[in-house]
C-alpha cells in the first residue's frame, strides 16, 4: 500500500516509516519491526479509531471539544483485543526511573513506543509546539545522552537529548503520559486480520450511526452543525466565533492530520478490506469516505475564510457542509452494516 | 482527495517539515503523498499562535507597569492558560489566579517549583521581568 521511498533503515534493522497519524503509525511500526507487517491505515481500522464526537460541557482551552478520532491510547490498548497482540504498557511515578527502564529496554535491543508532550520536544517546528501530551513515537536506540527516535508524523528519524525527552515525559495535565512506555513481550504465531477488520467495521458502524446521545457519531455531525448555525446566539462576543470555528478546523487539520485525515486513513484501510475479502461494497464505502473526507476539506476551506473574513462565508454554509459530510457518512456506515463478512 | 489535489502550500509553521497525507491516485488506489501544507492549516495554527503571543505581549505591557505578575506573561509565552497552567501544576484554579495577584517575591519556594518545572523557567528566574 505504501511506497518504500518514504522507509528510512536505521541500525539495528528498525524502519522508519512515515505516517499520517502519530499514534497508528507507532503501533504499526512496533508490530512490523516484531514481524507482523501491517500498514498504518489497517492499524487505524482495526481499532476502530475513526470517530466523530462533540462534547459541548467538555472545554479544551475554552471551546467544546470536537474529536474526529478515539481517545489518545485506545489504538494501543485495541491492539490486544482485535488482534490478540498483547501490548506491555508500563507508567513511572519517579521520571528518573522511567528513564532508567528505557535505557534498560534500549539496551536489550527492544523497541519501545512512548507517550510525550509535543511542547518539549524540541525537534518540532516551533509554531507546532502547544501542550499537547498524548503524542505517539517509537525510541530505537541512544547514542551517548541521545535518544535516537522514530517519530511517526517526521519525514526522518530525530534525535532528542534525555533531558528535553524525561521533561516531554512527564509534564502534569490532561493526558498525563505519566512516562508511558509500550511494547509487545511476545508476537502470537498466528493473527486472524480478516476476523478482525469484520469486528472493528462492525463495531464502528454502530458506535457511528447507534449511540443514543448526540454527541457521538454522524448525529453528532448534526447536532455540531446546528450548533454552528446558532452561534451568533451563545455569545455575544464577536470573536467568539470565528476562535470556535478555528478551534473545530484546527482540531480537524492540525491534531487531526490534515485535510479530514482520518476520513482518508479510514477509507484506505476499507479499500484494502475490500482486495483482502474481495467485496466490492467495501470499496464502494470507501469511496463514500473519499467523498465525506472531500466535503470535510471544504469545510476547512470554508472555515478557514470565515475565521480570516477575506471572502463572505457565513455560518449557514458551513453548517450545511457539516449537513453533507453527515449524509455521506451516514450512507458509508449504513452500506458497511448491510455488508456480512 | 486525489494525489495531485494534495496542497503543497509550503506552511511556514511546518518550517520545511513534510506531512504525509492518503489520498487516491489515478488508479483509484490509495497511496501516501507528503506534502508540505496546506494553506488553511497555517491559518488555524497561526491563529492559535498569535492569540497566545497577543496576550503575551499585553501581560508583558501591564507587568511593565507593575499591574501583573510575570508569572502571566511567562503563562501566555508558554502557550498556557488558567486553566491548563493549574493542570501542568497540580494546583487548583483559584489558587493560580491568587498566585497571579501577588508578587513572585511572595510565593513559597515549593509553589515556585512548581511553576518552574511546567513553565520550563529557573525558580529563580520566575520573577524576572523580560
Amino acid at each position: 500500500m505504501q511506497s518504500p521511498e518514504y522507509t528510512l533503515s536505521t541500525d539495528k534493522g528498525f524502519v522508519h516509516r512515515q505516517a499520517a497519524h502519530c499514534e497508528s503509525g507507532a503501533v504499526s511500526s512496533l508490530l512490523r519491526h516484531y514481524g507482523f507487517d501491517i500498514s498504518e491505515a489497517m492499524t487505524f481500522g482495526v481499532s476502530s479509531a475513526l470517530l466523530f464526537a462533540h462534547f459541548p460541557f467538555v472545554k479544551v482551552d475554552g471551546f467544546p471539544l470536537t474529536a474526529y478520532r478515539a481517545m489518545p491510547g485506545a489504538i494501543v490498548k485495541s491492539m490486544t483485543r482485535s488482534l490478540g497482540v498483547r501490548i506491555t504498557r508500563e507508567r513511572f511515578r519517579d521520571p528518573r526511573a522511567g528513564m532508567a527502564r528505557l535505557d534498560d529496554l534500549l539496551r536489550r535491543d527492544q523497541v519501545v513506543g512512548m507517550q510525550a508532550s509535543v511542547y518539549w520536544l524540541p525537534y518540532f517546528p516551533p509554531d507546532m509546539r502547544f501542550h499537547f501530551n498524548a503524542h505517539n513515537m517509537v525510541v530505537y536506540g541512544k547514542q551517548g545522552d541521545n535518544y535516537l527516535i522514530s517519530d511517526p508524523v517526521a519525514e526522518f528519524p530525530v534525535i532528542c537529548p534525555s533531558a528535553d525527552l524525561q521533561k516531554a515525559r512527564f509534564v502534569k495535565g490532561l493526558f498525563a503520559p505519566k512516562g508511558l512506555l509500550y511494547y509487545p513481550p511476545d508476537m502470537p504465531a498466528h493473527i486472524d486480520l480478516e476476523k478482525a477488520i469484520a469486528r472493528s467495521i462492525k463495531k464502528t458502524s454502530f458506535v457511528m450511526l447507534n449511540t443514543p446521545a448526540p454527541y457521538v457519531g454522524v448525529r453528532a455531525m448534526r447536532y455540531l452543525a446546528n450548533r454552528i448555525r446558532h452561534l451568533p446566539d451563545v455569545s455575544g462576543d464577536p470573536r467568539y466565533a470565528p476562535d470556535y470555528v478555528g478551534t473545530i478546523v484546527r482540531m480537524q487539520e492540525e491534531i487531526g492530520t490534515g485535510g479530514g485525515g482520518f476520513r482518508f486513513v479510514y477509507a484506505s484501510f476499507l479499500q484494502e478490506a475490500a482486495h483482502k475479502f474481495n467485496e466490492p461494497r467495501l470499496q464502494e464505502a470507501s469511496e463514500l469516505m473519499t467523498r465525506a473526507g472531500d466535503v470535510w476539506r471544504e469545510f476547512a476551506l470554508l472555515g478557514a475564510r470565515f475565521c480570516k473574513k477575506r471572502t463572505e462565508v457565513t455560518l449557514e454554509q458551513l453548517a450545511d457542509a457539516m449537513l453533507i459530510c453527515a449524509d455521506h457518512e451516514y450512507d458509508a456506515f449504513r452500506l458497511l452494516r448491510s455488508v456480512r463478512l | 482527495m486525489r494525489k495531485k489535489d494534495v496542497p503543497q502550500d509550503a506552511n511556514t509553521t511546518l518550517n520545511g517539515a513534510r506531512k504525509l497525507v492518503y489520498a487516491v491516485d489515478e488508479d483509484g488506489r490509495y497511496t501516501v503523498v507528503p506534502t508540505t501544507g496546506w494553506e488553511v492549516e497555517e491559518i488555524v495554527t497561526g491563529m492559535a499562535v498569535n492569540r497566545y503571543a497577543e496576550l503575551a505581549q499585553e501581560a508583558l505591557t501591564r507587568v511593565r507597569q507593575g499591574h501583573a505578575s510575570p508569572l502571566e506573561y511567562y503563562m501566555h509565552a508558554s502557550r498556557l492558560n488558567i486553566a491548563t497552567l493549574a493542570q501542568a501544576t497540580g494546583l487548583f484554579q483559584w489558587q493560580v489566579r491568587r498566585h497571579l495577584r501577588q508578587p513572585v517575591a511572595n510565593l513559597s519556594r515549593k509553589t515556585l517549583r512548581l511553576y518552574s518545572e511546567a513553565l520550563g523557567i529557573g525558580v529563580d528566574n520566575l520573577s524576572d521581568i523580560p
